[in-house]
């Protein structure tokens, strides 16, 4: 199963560090990546397979957004089909 | 996937208050009726906490899992004056057991302690209408609505007289709460059997066992996506509030067959309406104002709002497999940031009010009146909402609160979702003569299209 995981917030040093931690915590594999900055604001988004994660996806939303807590940026995981049904016909 | 989309998503939820309003699990309660009320009271509250026990679980995962927040998860039964036919004047052990059940479960509400009457109101449903007010009074989590008119069978005046008075008699019962059990009452014309929303959801008697029912929401995008296209002719306007649609209502869509898989029931409909909240930048009053009005309620407002009801439905329709519910735009007032606002200025009227249920999904809907409002003038209020409903061949309701010990210039709070009202004025002429006539107004001849 795939998920996007989006991180938003004011660039500084370690936040591509502190997610790809989290993730190989969890055992969670990216095989997507791209990283801007935009309008001043760091914008990473990786798309991610969850399929060996240790915890199901409703978990590791809440354990992103926690991580994102802690580097002070806004981490969003979310399934792939919420964009897929969103944005295409 | 393109990086613009994915953001674009992101911002939805973070910053235009985009969310699935509503997962609404629909329950057949035919399977629980029995000899007596209480063993009926019993078997029913078996048949919601058995069904709907992983409802709200299911509800919350899908929101964590997308990303997308799920504000309500709610039950919906068949209407319950069918199940209590037998059981008169014992309706509200039924009604009690139903508010246990959906406290059990832990949904938001639960719709259906209905009646549907508008071809004539039977010795059961007159006494299952009666007993309306001290179920709202004592119960927590129970909707309640009445259909008193179709375009197929005109209007039941009778159930019309009758409602005005049961609307008072519930404000007085629940005046320490400012009248809040008016809050869950809804009288409909032209009612619709898969409706998600409350106060009005019920399950319809043709509908399957148990079907879920995804009510979307979505004020907030539509509203952003109208900032900085104030050069473009309306017909432009329309197209992107087509498109703000078709996104919206793809997520319902998904969320209702993931719900329905996940709970082992039917996927029933997704329901289309803009449903707005009191929160600043949720509401469907300001998106009125984005096409060019200075103040929602003034001249141009209904035109406004027929683009705005007849865009979402266009871009929502080719978005889900199954369009139901009321499908449009929401004009409530206290749950309207924008709605309120426009009252408290002087701009929006009742009689505007009225004019722009023609033109959208509902009606006069959480409208504050004065305490001392006649009963026979908030029947008439019911009646020329019906009469627009069944002329129009559209759903119209009437959900009014006449404040107990309370008039024009004060305001009303309900809290949460419900918002805040400020008490608007009526027509002080009387009605009473009109609505103790009684009989039933007669189908238009548009309704007979056999």
């Amino acid at each position: 199963m795939k998920a996007v995981l989006t991180v938003l917030g004011k660039d500084k040093p370690g936040i591509i560090a502190g997610v790809s931690l989290f993730l190989a915590e969890h055992g969670i594999n990216i095989e997507d990546i791209s990283q801007t900055i935009m309008q001043g604001n760091f914008t990473m988004i990786m798309v991610v397979n969850i399929e060996n994660s240790d915890l199901p996806l409703g978990e590791l939303t809440a354990a992103a957004k926690a991580v994102g807590e802690k580097i002070g940026v806004t981490i969003h995981l979310q399934h792939e089909d919420i964009f897929n049904a969103m944005h295409e016909v | 996937m393109k990086t613009s989309n994915i953001l674009e998503t992101v911002n939805m939820v973070d910053k235009e208050h985009f969310d699935v309003r509503t997962i609404t699990m629909g329950l057949s309660l035919f399977p629980a009726i029995r000899g007596s009320a209480k063993d009926t009271a019993s078997a029913v509250y078996d048949l919601v906490t058995k069904r709907a026990e992983r409802l709200v679980k299911v509800g919350e995962d899908l929101a964590n899992e997308y990303g997308v927040p799920v504000v309500n998860k709610r039950i919906s039964v068949t209407p319950v004056s069918l199940i209590t036919a037998p059981f008169k004047g014992e309706e509200v052990v039924i009604a009690k057991a139903l508010d246990r059940a959906a406290k059990a479960v832990g949904v938001n509400f639960l719709g259906g302690y209905s009646a549907l009457v508008q071809k004539g109101m039977t010795s059961y449903e007159e006494s299952f209408i009666r007993s309306i007010p001290e179920v709202l009074a004592e119960t927590d989590l129970l909707c309640s609505s009445v259909n008193v008119g179709s375009t197929r069978a005109g209007i039941e005046m009778n159930a019309v007289r009758l409602l005005g008075e049961i609307i008072k008699e519930t404000a007085e019962k629940t005046k320490d709460r400012d009248g809040f059990g008016c809050a869950k009452f809804v009288a409909f014309c032209n009612a619709v059997e898969d409706n998600p929303f409350m106060a009005g959801a019920f399950h319809g008697v043709g509908e399957g066992e148990c079907m879920i029912n995804v009510g979307v929401s979505g004020p907030g995008v539509v509203y952003h996506a109208l900032q900085g296209k104030e050069d473009l002719p309306l017909n432009e306007v329309a197209e992107i509030v087509k498109k703000t649609a078709f996104k919206i209502t793809r997520v319902g869509q998904l969320m209702a067959t993931e719900a329905s898989k996940r709970l082992g029931a039917e996927f029933g409909i997704v329901d289309l309406s803009l449903a707005p909240t009191p929160v600043v930048g949720d509401s469907v009053g300001r998106i009125l104002e984005s096409m060019g009005l200075q103040s929602v309620g003034t001249h141009g407002t209904t035109a406004a709002l027929a683009l705005l009801n007849d865009a979402v439905k266009k871009g929502g329709v080719m978005a889900t497999s199954r369009v139901g519910g009321l499908s449009g735009a929401f004009i409530p007032v206290s749950e309207d940031e924008g709605m309120i606002a426009g009252v408290k200025c002087g701009s929006l009227t009742l009689e505007k009010l009225e004019a722009m249920t023609a033109v959208c999904s509902v009606g006069i809907d959480m409208v504050a009146v004065p305490g001392d409002t006649p009963a026979e003038t908030i029947s008439a209020m019911i009646a020329d909402e019906a009469a627009i409903g069944m002329v129009n061949n559209k759903t119209t309701a009437v959900r009014v609160i006449p404040v107990p010990g309370k008039g024009v210039g004060q305001t009303v709070e309900f809290g949460g979702l419900l918002g805040a009202a400020p008490i608007m004025p009526v027509n002080p002429a009387s009605s009473a003569v009109l609505i103790h006539r009684g009989g039933f107004i007669p189908a238009p001849i548009h309704g007979n299209k056999n």
